[in-house]
């Protein structure tokens, strides 16, 4: 007998290497949408171009992408190390703004003295510094996100005023590495907060993740360890006073289905292969990494699955009119978006603002 | 229609945070929701401008210590807007407003070839510096640079930009680079690809001298206040002769003033809705407003319909903090004394009177002939328009005065490049040896 199971969520990176063409980018959130995924991801490093050609700003992509596509949710990484918080917090508003609620932001550091050497400002730093850090940048920014009270605006004619100044609020952030003042510039953006994701695919990132994140990804062979990774992960996120039910916690997994048709029955049995450095690695076909995550949702190891289509054009059709449409065909995935924004897709309800909530407390 | 005419270049402004914009009237809409950006940039694209300008803000506005709350407030991220414009336009360039005080070379290069990749090669970066340790308080840094040093940190912030684009050459492998100045020491290989335009184009904002040589040395438009004709001409002179030293021909440098338009069935009309505008735009309260930014002290005792103070301004106030203080306030408050005295005007309608930037108000036969002829006398190469109600502020203008000017043979009546600089007849740069 299974044991009963939260709704399965889905994503997908969309990473094209040295690709610098919009319409590449555009084809693959269309499809990403058409199987009504949550959402889908652009990879970035501050970083040089390494052996590559190189790499386009991800957040200046999907915001590229958002007027071209309606519903699904789009995360960037956009790293914290050597960029100011308040820019940040900026940019993710934005990308809120004209995606209209369907914006998230995956945090990530930079840690190597190459990157460093690229700004010139500080020198690099080990990884449990930078990850304390980010989790800093992820309050701050939070916290000027909800600097506007929702209903700042208010156009009095009668008085001449725009906005009431008692609904914006100075955040007085000190961190170890950086202040800021406050409030926003940008108005809070349509989902309050945008989704915050993180990489849990090292411990060094846990406590950030356990604290800040709404999503994170895991990395795992097995859906016992994924299990055990969600437990710690969820554990940690009560001792900080959060509800468990509102971490997402998806397993990782780099997907090439260029062989097998997934001819259900005769095929062998389906395993994931550990990779250096990037996450487990299906190869297979469509129908059977269909029960792969079938299984693992039924084992209520994970909340659903983030996915790194190999050669993303192909893997990602294949993805979707393949493994998605059998699950949706067996009812364990949604056909299509009941809401708007990706809090909406991820069953997250929309935070009310803590300077609201301080005001009407101290009335 | 002879082509022979200098061609006029313009671009749109989006009204944000500052008085101009008509938050009061019924037509105005959002200043943050998608819809208004678009709307604004599908109009100024169907008037085949050449570019759609978006302000930046970094710290709001306070006046005596509290968030100023008459004027529109609050805005999106320039860069991240205009990437998502590129999206619902073709040709239309893209410039956005970025702070070289606040930012470092390596991340904003980056951004901005990204945006001109993403555009086709419509980006372009209209850079702005800051003193103060005010808006400081949002960043990292702090805010310590004086003055000298804004412009010094802004020209080798261009510098090292231009150097981080040149060091990846079209259909070739990244060259590493090594900057080694005043405000940077960086070194590495660029992460992005030489985009379409091989430097997005830069704008600067400068009436100052130093602010005109930096333009005329390292800037591709230049954003100015002179509107008059008289002024303009004197202006575009000026600058205009500062580019041979720096080896530039005079062209390679367009003056754009930004300018405000009024439109009317006839010039009486048009009049009429000028003058109903401005008192709009400056409440008593925004007069009041107005002058204690000058004097630096509290005002709140006057009548705005009343004479101006006789008290003197305080220079060193600290009163108004987040917005750009424009001369000596001494001076200026001499000045605005004088012209109410002459003319008898009350606190409210020297402020209306003072602080009007250009605006060409009639039919529009007559505003298409006034622009012409700006061009035509060299008082300007183009506009920069600031509409005063978001969004739907030029919708009039380009269906009523684009006709005229494609009739006159002075604007473009075909986008005939695709690229900013197609538009411009700017110089693609070359790589560096």
């Amino acid at each position: 007998m299974a044991v009963p199971t939260g709704t399965l969520h889905l994503a997908a990176a969309i990473d094209g290497d040295g690709q610098y063409q919009a319409p590449y980018y555009v084809e693959l959130a269309r499809l990403a949408e058409e199987g009504t995924l949550d959402f889908i991801t652009l990879d970035d490093t501050f970083g040089p171009p390494g052996p590559g050609r190189g790499r386009l700003d991800a957040l200046a992509v999907l915001a590229r992408v958002a007027p071209a596509t309606g519903r699904i949710g789009l995360v960037p990484t956009v790293t914290t190390t050597h960029t100011e918080p308040f820019h940040v917090s900026s940019a993710v508003a934005t990308l809120d703004w004209v995606s209209r609620g369907r914006a998230g932001w995956r945090v990530e550091v930079s840690a190597t003295e190459e990157e460093a050497r690229l700004v010139g400002r500080r020198p690099a730093a080990p990884a449990g510094e930078l990850w304390a850090e980010a989790g800093e940048v992820a309050d701050v920014v939070a916290r000027l996100w909800d600097s506007w009270e929702d209903d700042a605006e208010i156009r009095d004619t009668a008085t001449g005023r725009f906005v009431d100044r008692d609904k914006l609020h100075y955040v007085d952030f000190e961190g170890a590495r950086f202040s800021v003042r406050g409030p926003a510039i940008v108005p809070r953006p349509p989902q309050g907060h945008p989704v915050v994701a993180v990489a849990a695919t090292d411990p060094v990132t846990w406590q950030t993740a356990a604290r800040h994140a709404d999503v994170v990804y895991l990395r795992a062979t097995s859906p016992e360890e994924a299990g055990r990774i969600r437990d710690e992960l969820k554990r940690r996120a009560v001792a900080h006073g959060r509800e468990p039910g509102t971490l997402t916690v998806l397993a990782s997994i780099a997907v090439d289905l260029a062989d097998g048709e997934g001819a259900a029955g005769n095929a062998p049995p389906v395993t994931l292969t550990e990779t250096p450095g990037g996450p487990p690695l299906y190869r297979g076909g469509p129908v059977e990494l269909a029960e792969l995550i079938t299984g693992w949702h039924t084992a209520d190891a994970v909340d659903g699955f983030h996915i790194t289509p190999v050669a993303p054009r192909h893997d990602l059709e294949r993805f979707v009119n393949g493994t998605v449409a059998l699950l949706q065909h067996r009812g364990l995935f949604r056909t299509f978006y009941p809401g708007a924004t990706l809090r909406d897709h991820l069953g997250l309800s929309r935070p009310a603002g803590r300077y609201a909530l301080e005001r009407e407390a101290a009335r | 229609m002879s082509r022979q005419h200098k061609q006029i270049h313009l671009a749109a402004h989006f009204p944000g945070v500052n008085n101009t914009t008509v938050w009061t009237d019924p037509r105005s809409r959002s200043q943050i929701d998608f819809d208004s950006f678009e709307h604004l940039a599908r109009t100024a694209e169907r008037g085949l401008f050449d570019f759609f300008f978006l302000a930046e803000g970094l710290r709001l506005r306070e006046h005596n210590g509290r968030i100023h709350d008459l004027d529109v407030v609050g805005r999106p991220e320039s860069i991240t807007v205009l990437n998502a414009l590129a999206a619902v336009t073709e040709r239309l360039g893209l410039a956005a407003t970025v702070n070289a005080t606040f930012n470092e070379p390596y991340e904003l290069a980056r951004r901005l070839a990204s945006l001109d990749h993403l555009s086709g090669g419509r980006a372009a970066w209209n850079v702005v510096t800051s003193s103060d340790a005010f808006t400081g308080e949002n960043f990292r840094r702090g805010g310590f640079l004086d003055r000298a040093d804004r412009y010094t940190r802004a020209a080798e912030f261009v510098a090292t930009a231009r150097e981080l684009w040149d060091s990846w050459p079209p259909d070739a492998t990244p060259r590493p680079f090594a900057h080694t100045g005043r405000h940077f020491t960086i070194d590495g290989e660029f992460g992005v690809e030489r985009s379409p335009q091989g430097h997005p184009v830069v704008i600067q904002a400068g009436d100052s001298d130093e602010g005109r040589e930096f333009a005329a040395s390292a800037a591709d438009i230049i954003f100015t206040r002179h509107g008059s004709l008289e002024a303009g001409r004197a202006f575009y002179a000026d600058v205009k002769r500062r580019l041979a030293r720096y080896g530039r021909a005079p062209e390679e440098l367009k003056i754009m003033p930004g300018v405000t338009l009024v439109l009317g069935d006839t010039a009486a009309d048009a009049q009429e809705k000028a003058a109903e505008i401005r008192l709009q735009q400056v409440s008593p309260q925004t007069a009041l407003l107005t002058l204690e930014q000058i004097w630096g002290v509290d005002l709140s005792g006057y009548d705005p319909d009343g004479p101006l103070p006789d008290i003197d301004p305080d220079p060193d106030s600290q009163l108004t903090q987040g917005r750009v203080r424009h001369g000596d306030p001494l001076a200026v408050a001499a000045k605005w004394r004088a012209l109410s005295e002459e003319k008898g005007l009350s606190i409210r309608q020297t402020v209306i009177e003072a602080s009007g930037r250009q605006s060409f108000i009639g039919t529009p036969e007559a505003v298409a002939a006034q622009l012409a002829e700006f061009v035509a006398a060299d008082a300007a190469d183009g506009f920069i328009l600031v509409p005063h109600l978001t969004p739907g502020g030029l919708d009039d203008f380009v269906e009523r005065v684009v006709p005229l000017l494609q009739e006159r043979g002075v604007f473009r009546t075909a986008y005939t490049g695709t690229t900013l600089r197609d538009h411009l007849g700017l110089p693609y740069p070359g790589e560096r040896g």
